[in-house]
């Protein structure tokens, strides 16, 4: 054997340059486009074997300066934006900011609206921790569970498609309620999707909750305590997994919240597997609410069962029939295009339980037609930094899951 | 006991005396003002104070007021007492030219991203940062976008007249 063949490293086969010392770890790019990380963002892994040294994630692949461009559109224009922010739930992200907007303005919405906007958010959650949940499934080696729950994704988008004409980006209601009235059709799409979907749900449940493989894969995967996840800014389901009963949704009540009966599911290690069982629950907890909303929507007789709007002519627009006839409507019309409404000086926190955490949005108005400052505080952003301290010491294959668990929504983190 | 408002702000006068002022309540959510050399005792009374127990940093962002003269930058916090479920919001005021602030990371292990968020669109920087650098940008960035003076569109464009409409 000769010299020049022992200076080669001979598990990787790669000559080294003289003098260095050979690294003990691999790096390895999880992302920024691969199948596993469900989104754009990319992290470096330095894995010892199969074990997880350090990671270094990296965001902001996809950011387009919503915050930015939110600083020159009227608030009825800001609607699309925060649709591209977690669009697993686009509609939850949309209600927040117009709530945001109506606390601003003062704008009063009537009960009825509230109880739709509640069957709209709910049924966002469960197509948002539907996603989540089975792609842990899918992640963990179980792809016919994804495949199987998209079908009844599918019948909500039909709801929203009655509701609002689109899918997936739904710029779904208007400062002081909802565009139009729910449709006949819109009202037996939702009665289908209660009657079908929890058996459904039941059946989705059966497949992972007590499956031997699925658990062994789970349990114990990425724990956080409750103090370290209240230190890492978590909410939502990823908090409530660790043991902490916060949810938006009660604490600070909105959009009528209150007068449901429900409860906050929540786990006790803040695993894989709680995280799941967290997100399972909440489903549950979700079609409990949107019954008790659809039972309170049908007590509304005569003209109280046609209200889908609060009655805020400076910022709700007028029917496009009173504005080819009526003057007044024809000028509320004008200005309220044109941006030249009367917004009110000041500062406001809004937030709602979206569906991966607290989803808040900090408006600062200068009386302008633009905010003059506007920020989104997305849940994912925050608590994703946690995500090097969860995998450390896990194999490579528990990072996958880890991840997949936190619901992490590129689009959001990068906002 | 209910942990209000005027609660909160004897609390603070008793500790703090003249240095946090401007107490104003926006839609029910206390805000005041802190000198920005003190931001961290104040987070760390809030936090370990046995009554007011502000133990979860909600958010923290900037906002960028060209017009105020050396006091051009403010961070804002937000902070939320999870036990008695009470939200109160504080800033500090910094120069433009000299934008250094303490770093909250010690205390809130989220702070982190904020503040690298907050650095990369306002170049607020975060004294004691551990790992201070942009985040959502390009790392060759040289400038802050989110400050006022980088106008969204171009404004010598002519076929977009805003002279009558907007801002």
């Amino acid at each position: 054997m000769t010299e020049d063949v022992l200076s080669y490293n001979r598990e990787q086969n790669i000559k080294l340059p003289d003098g260095s010392i050979e690294k003990q770890t691999t790096t390895l790019n999880l992302g920024p486009t691969h199948p596993a990380t469900h989104g754009v963002f990319q992290n470096i892994l330095e894995i010892d074997g199969e074990r997880v040294v350090s990671a270094e994630p990296t965001v902001g692949y996809i950011h387009r300066a919503f915050e930015k461009i939110a600083e020159r559109r009227p608030f009825n224009q800001i609607t699309t934006l925060t649709d591209r922010l977690n669009y697993c739930s686009a509609p939850i992200n949309n209600m927040g900011w117009i709530m945001t907007c109506e606390k601003l303005l003062g704008v009063q919405t009537p009960k009825r609206v509230d109880y739709l906007r509640v069957i709209i958010m709910e049924l966002s959650r469960i197509t948002d921790h539907v996603i989540c949940n089975s792609v842990i499934g899918v992640d963990s080696g179980a792809l016919s569970v994804f495949l199987y729950v998209m079908e009844y994704r599918e019948l909500v988008y039909e709801i929203y498609e009655e509701v609002c004409g689109s899918r997936l980006t739904t710029n779904i209601g208007r400062i002081g309620g909802f565009e139009r009235n729910f449709s006949d059709t819109a009202w037996q799409k939702l009665e289908k999707f209660l009657n079908e979907f929890p058996a459904a749900l039941k059946e989705f449940e059966n497949l992972l909750q007590r499956n031997r493989i699925f658990v062994d894969r789970t349990v114990g995967a990425g724990p956080i305590s409750a103090e370290r996840a209240l230190n890492y800014g978590f909410t939502g389901p990823n908090l409530r997994a660790s043991g902490v009963d916060y949810d938006v949704r009660v604490h600070t009540p909105y959009s009528s919240y209150q007068d449901f009966d429900f409860n906050i599911p929540i786990g006790t290690t803040g695993d894989v597997y709680d995280r799941w069982l967290v997100r399972n629950q909440e489903m549950w907890e979700s079609l409990k609410i949107i019954r008790q909303a659809y039972e309170k929507v049908q007590q509304f007789k005569g003209a109280d069962a046609e209200v889908y709007h609060a009655h805020a002519p400076e910022y709700y627009l007028p029917p496009k029939k009173d504005v080819y006839t009526k003057i007044e409507e024809l000028i509320w019309h004008f200005k309220i295009v044109m941006g030249e409404t009367e917004i009110p000086v000041g500062e406001v926190y809004h937030s709602v339980e979206g569906g991966n955490g607290e989803l808040g949005f900090y408006l600062i108005s200068d009386g302008g037609r633009a905010p003059y400052r506007l920020h989104f505080r997305r849940p994912c952003f925050i608590y994703y930094q946690a995500y090097p301290e969860l995998i450390k010491g896990s194999m490579l294959a528990d990072a996958v899951v880890i991840l997949s668990s936190l619901n992490l929504i590129a689009g959001e983190m990068d906002a | 006991m209910e942990l209000t408002n005027d609660h909160i702000k004897n609390r603070l006068v008793e500790k703090f005396g003249d240095h946090v002022a401007n107490f104003t309540e926006p839609y029910g959510m206390l805000t005041f003002e802190v000198p920005k050399d003190m931001n961290l005792k104040v987070l760390q009374f809030l936090y370990d104070d046995p009554e007011l127990r502000f133990q979860f940093l909600t958010d923290l962002q900037a906002v960028h007021y060209p017009d105020n003269t050396g006091k051009e930058l403010a961070v804002v916090y937000h902070l939320h007492n999870l036990k008695d479920n009470v939200r109160i919001r504080f800033k500090i005021y910094t120069a433009i030219e000299k934008p250094d602030v303490y770093t909250a990371t010690q205390l809130y292990a989220c702070a982190n991203w904020m503040e690298r968020e907050t650095y990369d669109f306002f170049g607020v920087n975060f004294i004691g940062h551990p790992n201070l650098k942009r985040i959502l940008n390009v790392e060759e960035m040289d400038y802050f976008p989110l400050r006022k003076e980088y106008p969204l569109e171009e404004q010598t464009r002519v076929d977009k007249d805003d002279e009558m409409f907007g801002r």
